[in-house]
C-alpha cells in the first residue's frame, strides 16, 4: 500500500476544505501510516466470491411521493434563525467568483 | 430510597397509584444533578422547564418521568452540539423523530449528555466539552460515545437515558458504567433528526437501569418512520409482554473468549461463568472457535472487523461531515477537533485510489462486511442466541486516549462484527471489581430484528446475577 506523506494530507485536506497547520499535517500523516498497518489485515482475507453490502437489512428503493410536507418544512425565520450572516432574508455566503 | 434511584418500571408504578409524586422525581434528580454534575461532567444543558412540561404529561405511558437525551439527538428547546465547538449554542429547528416519540409517549427530555465529540471515540474524553467521569469511580472514564447517558444511568441523575451506537458506542459504556444499554437491529429506530455519523451503522437505542426498563424503552422508541427510509415496516412488539419467558431450551453460542486477546483476560473467566448461569436456566451453550476466514460453524474473527469499521465508518463520516460549512448554523470547518479532522481525511482516503491503485479500500472492506453478514446468519441458523464479553476489559483510566488513533476500536472490538453485520445486542451487567467498583457487560447478540429474544435472555440472566 501506498505510504502516506504530508504532501498526499495536503491533498486530501484540501479536497476536504479542511484548513490544517504544518504541524497537524505531519501528524495526521504519522497516524495515517499506523492506521494503514492495522486495516492491512483487510487483504489478507478471501472476498473474490462475494460483494460489497452498503445496506445491510436489504430494503431497496424506498421512494415517497414528491410532494411538501409540511410537518418538515420551516418558516424563512425558522431556517435562519442559527446563521451568524444574513441579509434580507437570505444567508450570505462567500463570494466565489471574482470581480473583472 | 430517593426517587431518582428508581428504575423507570418501578417510577411508573409509584406514580401511576400516587405513592410519590412527579414532584419529588424532579426534586430528587435536580438535587443530584446539582450535586454531582460538576465532578463528573454528564449534562451540556439542563432543561430547566422539565417540571412543568412534566406536569402535562402525567395521563401518558412515560408519566412525565426524565430522560437524558445524548447530545446528538436534535431538541428544538435544548442546544444540540454533538459535543463539538463546530455546533456550540445551536439550537436545532427541528426535534429527532426518538425524542419526538418519547415525549409523545409522555417522557421528558430532562438535559443533553456529553459525548465525544460527533461520537468519534469509545471514552467521552474527546468531548470538547471536557471528559465525563466514570460514576462508579471518578478516576475512569465512563466509555463511549454514549458516556454521558451512561454515566447518567448509574449516577441516577435521571431514570432512563438514550444513546446511539454506530459500534459500541451504547454496549460498551454500558458495560464500563454498569449498566444496561440495547443497540437494536439497524433500521428498527428511526435515525432521523439525529447527527449523522455512520449513516449505514448508526442505531439509536436506550441506557438503563434494568433490562425490563429497556425493554419500555424500546417500544417506545421503534418503528417505521417515513423521514428515515431506512426503518423497517416490521410491526413493533411489546417487549414487555413475553419478557420473562426464560431461556429454557435456547441454544447460545459463545464467541471471541477462545481469541489470544481475550482468553487469559478476567473477562473471559466472567463468560464463563455466564454460560455456566445460562445453562442452569435450561439453555444448551456451546463454545463457537474463532477463525481466520469463513468458516461453517465458527465465528470471524474481529480482528478484520476493526478494519472493515475504520474505513466504512471515516468514509460515511467525511461524507455527512461535510454539510457542517458554517453557513447556515454552526461554525466553519477550522473548528473541528483533532479526531473529526483525522476521521474526515482517513474516510477521504478510504474513497480514493491513493491508497491502492486498481479498488477502493471503501469497496473492498465493505467486501469483507458481506463475510460477517454470511458468517452471523449462518450461526443463526444453528443458534438463537450469541454472547461474547461487551468490552475486552474493564473501564480504563482518564486520560487513556491520548495518541491512540486506534484506541476506540480496541474497546470496541467485540462489538463491532455486530455492528457491522446490523444485528440487535444487548449489554447487562456481568462482574463487579470490589476494589474499583468497575464492571464488565455480557454481550447478548441476535439475529436481525430479534430484539424480544436477547431481552427475554438478558432479563433471565440479570434476576440471577444481581450485582447492581
Amino acid at each position: 500500500m501506498a505510504k502516506i506523506d504530508k504532501k498526499i494530507v495536503e491533498h486530501i485536506a484540501n479536497l476536504a476544505h479542511i484548513p490544517l497547520k504544518d504541524k497537524e499535517k505531519e501528524d495526521l500523516a504519522t497516524g495515517f501510516n499506523k492506521t494503514l498497518e492495522v486495516i492491512d489485515n483487510l487483504f489478507s482475507i478471501d472476498v473474490l466470491s462475494v460483494g460489497p453490502t452498503y445496506q445491510v437489512t436489504g430494503l431497496e428503493n424506498v421512494l415517497r411521493n414528491d410532494e411538501v410536507n409540511e410537518k418538515t418544512t420551516f418558516s424563512q425565520e425558522n431556517a435562519l434563525k442559527n446563521t451568524k450572516r444574513k441579509h434580507n432574508g437570505y444567508f450570505v455566503v462567500d463570494q466565489i467568483l471574482e470581480d473583472d | 430510597m430517593k426517587t431518582n434511584e428508581l428504575t423507570l418500571k418501578k417510577a411508573i408504578n409509584l406514580l401511576e397509584k400516587k405513592e410519590i409524586s412527579i414532584d419529588e422525581v424532579y426534586n430528587d434528580t435536580f438535587a443530584a444533578i446539582e450535586a454531582k454534575n460538576k465532578e463528573l461532567n454528564i449534562y451540556l444543558s439542563i432543561e430547566k422547564q422539565a417540571l412543568k412540561k412534566a406536569k402535562k404529561q402525567e395521563d401518558k405511558p412515560l408519566r412525565g418521568l426524565p430522560i437524558a437525551v445524548k447530545d446528538n439527538f436534535l431538541t428544538q428547546d435544548l442546544p444540540t452540539t454533538a459535543s463539538s465547538r463546530v455546533l456550540d449554542g445551536f439550537i436545532p429547528s427541528y426535534e429527532s423523530t426518538v425524542t419526538k416519540k418519547l415525549s409523545e409517549a409522555g417522557g421528558v427530555t430532562v438535559g443533553k449528555t456529553n459525548m465525544d465529540a460527533w461520537a468519534h471515540g469509545s471514552s467521552t474524553e474527546t468531548s470538547d466539552y471536557g471528559p465525563t467521569k466514570n460514576p462508579r469511580n471518578p478516576k475512569y472514564l465512563p466509555g463511549g460515545s454514549s458516556g454521558g447517558s451512561a454515566a447518567a444511568v448509574a449516577a441516577d441523575l435521571t431514570i432512563v437515558a438514550i444513546g446511539t451506537e454506530t459500534a459500541g458506542s451504547i454496549r460498551q459504556p454500558a458495560s464500563w458504567c454498569g449498566v444496561v444499554g440495547l443497540k437494536p437491529t439497524y433500521g428498527r429506530v428511526s435515525r432521523y433528526g439525529i447527527v449523522a455519523m455512520g449513516s449505514s451503522l448508526d442505531s439509536p437505542g436506550p441506557l438503563t437501569k434494568t433490562v425490563e426498563d429497556s425493554a419500555i424503552m424500546l417500544n417506545f422508541m421503534a418503528g417505521k418512520d417515513d423521514l428515515d427510509g431506512t426503518t423497517s415496516q416490521l410491526p413493533v412488539l411489546d417487549y414487555t409482554k413475553n419478557l420473562k419467558k426464560g431461556v429454557d431450551g435456547l441454544k447460545i453460542g459463545v464467541c471471541y473468549i477462545d481469541h489470544p486477546q481475550i482468553k487469559n483476560k478476567e473477562v473471559a473467566e466472567s463468560t464463563k461463568k455466564a454460560i455456566k448461569t445460562f445453562q442452569s436456566l435450561g439453555a444448551r451453550v456451546d463454545m463457537i472457535p474463532t477463525s481466520h476466514n469463513l468458516e461453517k460453524d465458527k465465528v470471524l474473527s474481529h480482528e478484520y472487523a476493526i478494519s472493515v469499521y475504520t474505513v466504512v465508518q471515516r468514509a460515511e463520516v467525511a461524507s455527512n461531515l461535510s454539510r457542517y460549512d458554517g453557513i447556515r448554523y454552526g461554525a466553519d470547518r477550522n473548528d473541528f477537533g483533532k479526531e473529526a479532522k483525522n476521521r474526515i481525511l482517513l474516510g477521504i482516503f478510504g474513497l480514493s485510489n491513493i491508497i491502492k491503485k486498481d479498488e477502493l479500500v471503501y469497496e473492498h472492506a465493505q467486501k469483507v462486511r458481506s463475510l460477517y453478514i454470511d458468517n452471523f446468519k449462518q450461526l443463526f441458523r444453528d443458534y438463537d442466541l450469541l454472547i461474547s464479553p461487551t468490552s475486552p476489559s474493564y473501564a480504563l483510566a482518564l486520560g487513556a486516549t491520548s495518541n491512540d488513533p486506534m484506541f476506540g476500536e480496541l474497546q470496541d472490538m467485540l462489538v463491532e462484527p455486530s455492528s457491522l453485520a446490523g444485528i440487535c445486542g444487548i449489554s447487562v451487567p456481568m462482574a463487579k471489581d470490589e476494589k474499583t467498583n468497575l464492571y464488565l457487560g455480557l454481550n447478548i447478540m441476535g439475529d436481525y430484528w430479534q430484539e424480544e429474544k436477547i431481552l427475554q435472555a438478558a432479563w433471565a440472566y440479570e434476576q440471577v446475577n444481581k450485582i447492581i
